[in-house]
């Protein structure tokens, strides 16, 4: 077969366990976000529209509804009869087996589907962050500069950026120093997480490290740093635009925020970027006599009779009269029923908000978001607290 | 029971004027997202059919571009699939004009399939019914047809096809004609056939004097053949003119009979994904009674009325009773009452459109007003 130029491993098996009962039944990337897209459609959106057709989606936290959304690829263009997409979870063999034990011994357990493609780059990625771009052009760069390893930098606020892995790079943006979230930055040039490593680099890396018994087997902590010590050809690739992290209740609140207004800060109707998802084939939603919608997006299959002000309305949501959902996400097949009321709340997949119920007071916020779990079903006239937290069902 | 199945795409194409005049039936839009082939190709795979062809006579660009492989109504198959089935221009010397002249084209398709029974639907057949209810009945009753009927109050408006139906549920005559009015039990063009009787009946059509599927087959042959009846009580629309293109179309707007054509039992209807971003409704909207696909942003006002995926209505616009197809664009206080606009129309500020609900205003692809 024909080699590869690049292809992509994507490291989804995270919990975000800081998005509490989201993720009580799904991994964090498969979490609902903007309507009608689950968080992992934005990476392999991504690859679809940078010429990556192989993508290999290493699972390991609640795989189910990640591993049946993913499916064949078919939505994202990637059921190819060579490449395409492929979800790797962790899995026994003769020698034993174990579970990912961190990002690059997750790569390091399926070195055979890198060696079976044999791709010149691999572009690492993860599911975690809502963000638009063509990662054709950093491989450009990572081989006009015959880098071993590219990274993908973004400037991020100075007082954030200890939050993130800062690197500091010099004018031909080769790499000089890389520190994972450090007291005191020395710049506000942080990684994205996002890597493009020339192959045969990578898989030394990688057998190197797994002997390392030292190491955490982690990109930030281990291997960049290592590349880095042995002064390879590490470089940095610039990007702005929009990336933001939606490991938060509150970040992932913002996100959805963000898609709303006259000029959303991302822009997901570019005929020429398309971000794909796999969605029910549900008609176009109506918005019925008594309905209000203001100042927000909801996509196919919904039935609004109630008031919906500055809020999300995922797949089939359906809001009863009388109802009022302000500054809120409610996501997939949830129904809200006659009379309740919401305010900074989000409510996943699945849920019944009785009549009457009140979710979030006078002190709701964005810090303080009313979080309802997966297939919870209220009761006629349930009250809930800004921040209070109803668990899904597992 | 081995099933396939035939849509025919362009049978009332003339009937429907500007809105078919540049592409077949099979491709109008209906719905605020679907075409109106994507009822007859779901309600087939939702009935666990896996080989559908499609028969088809001119214009048909767009509806090659819309079915593509078939991968959308899950069509794309290594054994059966999807199959368009263009005119056989030699043996037929020219198009077929009747229903009976496409189906003699297709002869070879039907005698190197292997399944024993075929569904046939008009591509206008607007429901979402379960064909294999319908085939199992057709095998219990050891039928040579099964025809698929609803009971209507109808006028002499136009010709349709009548049945009369024995208390067995056998039909004894067929009558095709434009004159009669009152409850009847009329064909709804969805018929289940042995597929080799079909071929039986085609290729002797000259011995047996067979020119019209309903007039002949049907009217001539219940004498002779065993032609079941089968009641459809679901949603039903067929197309036929374009103020009943417009009727129906809103009729949508009623929760009972949206539901009933879109989520019957659980049944949904498929059609091809365009990936476009959800609907923005701004601050300044007031959207009533309407149906808004993905795509859509709305600042002005929209009552009673359909948009189509990506259709944008500027602040102080009013879109009411009306249709509106992919990608057309409303500008600032523009008014649209009783209109159909169709793809990419581009209605520019101040502009006061008209029709009338049973003479609705129609916009053709494209246009600048």
């Amino acid at each position: 077969m024909k080699k590869k130029k690049c292809i992509a491993m994507l490291l989804a098996g995270g919990q975000g366990t800081r998005l509490y009962a989201l993720t009580s039944r799904v991994a964090k990337p498969a979490v609902s976000f903007g309507a009608k897209y689950r968080i992992i459609d934005f990476p392999l959106s991504n690859c679809a529209n940078s010429n990556i057709d192989t993508v290999g989606v290493l699972t390991q936290y609640q795989p189910l509804i990640l591993n049946e959304y993913i499916g064949n690829g078919e939505p994202w263009d990637l059921d190819r009869s060579y490449g395409g997409v492929h979800t790797l979870p962790p899995y026994q063999a003769k020698k034993g087996g174990e579970w990912y034990k961190g990002t690059a011994n997750a790569i390091y357990q399926n070195l055979h589907f890198l060696n079976e493609f044999d791709s010149e780059h691999v572009l690492i990625l993860s599911g975690d962050h809502i963000y638009k771009m063509d990662y054709s052009k950093m491989l450009a760069e990572h081989e006009a500069n015959n880098a071993d390893c590219t990274i993908a930098v973004i400037d991020v606020p100075n007082e954030e950026a200890s939050r993130f892995g800062i690197l500091d790079f010099a004018e031909d943006k080769r790499i000089i120093s890389f520190e994972e979230k450090p007291k005191k930055p020395k710049s506000n040039h942080a990684s994205m997480g996002i890597y493009i490593f020339k192959k045969d680099v990578l898989v030394s890396e990688l057998v190197a490290d797994e002997k390392n018994p030292d190491s955490s087997n982690d990109f930030g902590k281990n291997i960049i740093p290592t590349l880095l010590k042995k002064k390879m050809n590490v470089y940095a690739y610039g990007f702005s635009g929009y990336w933001k992290d939606v490991g938060t209740v509150t970040s992932l609140w913002e996100a959805n925020m963000d898609l709303l207004g006259e000029n959303p800060l991302i822009n997901l109707n570019d005929p020429n970027f398309k971000i794909y998802s796999r969605n029910r084939p549900l008609p176009p939603s109506h918005i019925g006599a008594s309905g209000r919608v203001l100042n927000s997006i909801m996509t196919t299959g919904c039935e609004v009779e109630g008031t919906v002000i500055n809020s999300v309305l995922g797949e089939g949501v359906v809001i009863e009269e009388g109802a009022l959902v302000k500054n809120s996400v409610v996501m997939r097949g949830t129904t809200v029923g006659k009379n309740a009321r919401l305010n900074y709340a989000m409510v996943d997949e699945h849920c019944v908000i009785g009549e009457n119920c009140i979710l979030g007071d006078e002190t709701s916020d964005k810090n303080n978001i009313t979080l309802i779990g997966g297939g919870v079903k209220l009761k006629k006239g349930v009250k809930l607290k800004a921040g209070e937290i109803v668990e899904g069902e597992e | 029971m081995k099933t396939m199945g035939i849509v025919f795409s362009n049978i009332h194409d003339r009937e429907l004027g500007e809105l078919a005049a540049k592409r077949t039936l099979a491709s109008v839009p209906f719905g605020g997202r679907y075409r109106l082939i994507d009822f007859p190709l779901s309600n087939m795979v939702n009935s666990g059919i896996s080989k559908v062809g499609i028969i088809t006579k001119s214009n048909y660009q767009s509806l090659m571009d819309h079915v593509g492989s078939g991968k959308h109504w899950d069509l794309s198959r290594k054994n059966g699939g999807l199959m368009i089935l263009p005119p056989f221009g030699e043996e037929m010397n020219g198009l077929y004009n009747s229903r009976f002249e496409a189906l003699k084209n297709i002869t070879h398709f039907l005698k190197r399939s292997e399944e024993a029974y075929v569904v046939m639907s008009d591509c206008d057949c607007i429901c979402n019914a379960d064909f294999a209810d319908i085939v199992r009945r057709h095998v219990e009753h050891n039928a040579d047809i099964t025809v698929v009927y609803r009971n209507k109050d109808i006028r002499p408006d136009k010709e349709r096809t009548v049945l009369d139906i024995d208390k067995d549920g056998r039909v004894t005559k067929v009558s095709v004609s434009n004159k009669m009015s009152g409850v009847k039990s009329v064909y709804t063009n969805i018929c289940v056939m042995n597929r080799l009787f079909l071929l039986n009946i085609l290729e002797n059509s000259a011995e047996l004097g067979y020119k019209s599927f309903s007039k002949d087959v049907l009217g001539k042959g219940c004498k002779n053949y065993h032609i079941c009846a089968y009641e459809y009580k679901g949603y039903f629309a067929s197309i036929d003119s374009m103020a009943n293109y417009f009727k129906h179309s809103l009729e949508l707007l009623d929760k009972q009979k949206r539901d009933s054509l879109f989520n019957s039992d659980g049944a949904n209807i498929y059609t091809k994904v365009r990936d476009s971003a959800p609907c923005r409704l701004e601050d300044t909207s007031i959207v009533q009674n309407s149906l808004i696909a993905d795509g859509c942003v709305i600042e002005g006002t929209v009552i009673n009325s359909i948009l189509f995926r990506g259709v944008k209505v500027a602040k102080g616009a009013v879109v009411k009773d009306s249709i509106v197809f992919q990608e057309s664009e409303i500008a600032q206080n523009s008014r649209l009452n009783c209109v159909i606009a169709d793809k990419q129309v581009r209605i520019l500020e101040n502009r006061e459109l008209s029709g009338h609900a049973t003479h609705p205003y129609y916009i053709a692809k494209n246009v600048v007003i």
